[in-house]
């Protein structure tokens, strides 16, 4: 009697786990996982290598984006000056430093050119809810480039809330830049900033085309 | 001396600043301006150049470029190791330098890293930096770009050592050195243009990028997390 209640008891504990403890991959497998097939499409892809810019940021949008927590990396880029701003400025300001972001990734995305990847294996333990993912970029004459990828284990799965390259942390660039615009035209003043570096981006990729 | 210095701060940087700078860059007027140099020197004579290099010279050679100045960049490379300590590091740097230039031909192959010795990333800013120097004030350097007061001080170290300062006649050397300038500039068009779409204020992006990127050096891609607020 004993057993088959405890045996309930654990099928019923592992029921409500298990959409976070089986439909989640680990960290790692996760990263090679994308970044592999991200880089096979690519390379197949004759438009994008043409240099289509729309379609590698619809591709990056398809299967790049779902992994990324932009609200985590939009806070941490403002630091203290997220307090300031409300529910309504948060959207606008996450919106608008995705497409930055989307945007900058897709040129970095572009300089790839076949160079040898080496996954690292993950160092953490198995109850941990904040790893770094490390992914090297090996190349001739150079050191390698270290890819760190900052993630966080959520109920939608592990996200990328930071990315640093060569260990420079994309959403610690941002910090100072966004701080010295808020100190000097408020949250308003960021936001129109970054849509007019989004709509000048655009223009010129437009005309590129 | 202490408060002689920041008199000269003050001197130097009181035409510019408004009172709330970073206090990592207390010359942020001055490096301003020479930044504002260095950019109208990039579009007008290293950006072209390097833009022709890689347009005109193909692939294989400048590889093979990059190749060469790289191994005559790493007997001082495993100096510096051992200056820090990590011997295992300085063998690698050596056995590196030893291969190219044997098997790898004068250093044009880089056959080292395809047998698993990867190249490091050291110079004498770094060893200060690993001997407890702190950066200092950052500094903007003419042509040369993103300093500290220690990378500063290091970068005439580095190049005191470097052994392409030997090549003489002095034309000779000065074109081997413009060369390498070249294919260094033509190495980083790709992150030029990427700073260029990504920052909203080029300078402050630049200046922040750099400042993570050599304290990552120092501790060799594995710094002590810092707290994000």
């Amino acid at each position: 009697m004993k057993l088959a209640l405890s045996l309930t008891l654990s099928f019923l504990a592992g029921l409500l786990v298990s959409p976070h403890a089986y439909g989640q991959q680990p960290p790692d497998v996760l990263v090679r996982t994308v970044t592999l097939e991200v880089v096979d499409l690519i390379a197949s892809d004759r438009e994008i290598k043409a240099g289509d810019r729309a379609k590698l940021i619809s591709l990056i949008d398809a299967k790049v984006l779902p992994h990324f927590n932009f609200e985590s990396m939009t806070a941490l880029a403002m630091g203290q000056s997220w307090r300031k701003a409300d529910a309504a400025q948060k959207a606008r300001l996450v919106q608008e430093f995705k497409t930055l972001l989307v945007r900058t990734y897709a040129s970095a995305l572009s300089a790839y050119s076949d160079q040898k990847l080496d996954f690292r294996p993950l160092r953490a333990r198995p109850t941990d809810t904040d790893v770094t993912v490390q992914v090297r970029v090996l190349q001739q004459g150079a050191e390698p480039v270290a890819i760190d990828y900052s993630m966080e284990k959520t109920a939608a799965g592990w996200k990328v809330y930071d990315v640093m390259v060569g260990g420079v942390s994309l959403v610690a660039s941002y910090r100072t830049e966004f701080n010295n615009i808020v100190r000097d035209s408020g949250i308003e003043g960021l936001i129109k900033n970054l849509d007019s570096k989004n709509r000048s981006l655009e223009a010129a990729g437009a005309q590129k085309r | 001396m202490k408060r002689l210095l920041l008199s000269l701060v003050f001197l130097v940087t009181g035409c510019a600043t408004t009172g709330e700078g970073d206090p990592r860059d207390p010359f942020e007027g001055l490096n301003r301006g020479v930044y504002r140099f260095n950019e109208t020197f990039d579009n007008i004579v290293a950006r072209p150049a390097a833009t022709a290099y890689r347009d005109f010279v193909p692939r294989g050679v400048r590889d093979r470029v990059r190749n060469f100045f790289s191994n005559l960049s790493d007997p001082l490379i495993a100096i510096n190791n051992l200056l820090q300590g990590k011997v295992n590091e300085a063998l690698d740097d050596g056995w590196r330098f030893i291969l190219n230039t044997t098997v790898g031909l004068a250093g044009i192959h880089d056959v080292a890293t395809d047998l698993g010795l990867e190249k490091h990333n050291e110079d004498f800013g770094q060893t200060f930096g690993r001997w407890g120097a702190d950066p200092g004030p950052y500094l903007v350097l003419p042509i040369l770009g993103s300093s500290t007061l220690r990378d500063g001080i290091g970068l005439a170290a580095d190049w005191y050592a470097d052994p392409l300062g030997e090549i003489r006649p002095i034309n000779l050397r000065n074109t081997v050195v413009v060369v390498r300038g070249v294919q260094i500039r033509a190495d980083l068009l790709e992150a030029g243009r990427l700073l260029e779409e990504a920052a909203l204020d080029k300078y402050v992006f630049q200046r922040d990028a750099y400042l993570q990127r050599r304290r990552s050096l120092v501790y060799d891609g594995r710094p002590p997390r810092e707290r994000f607020d």
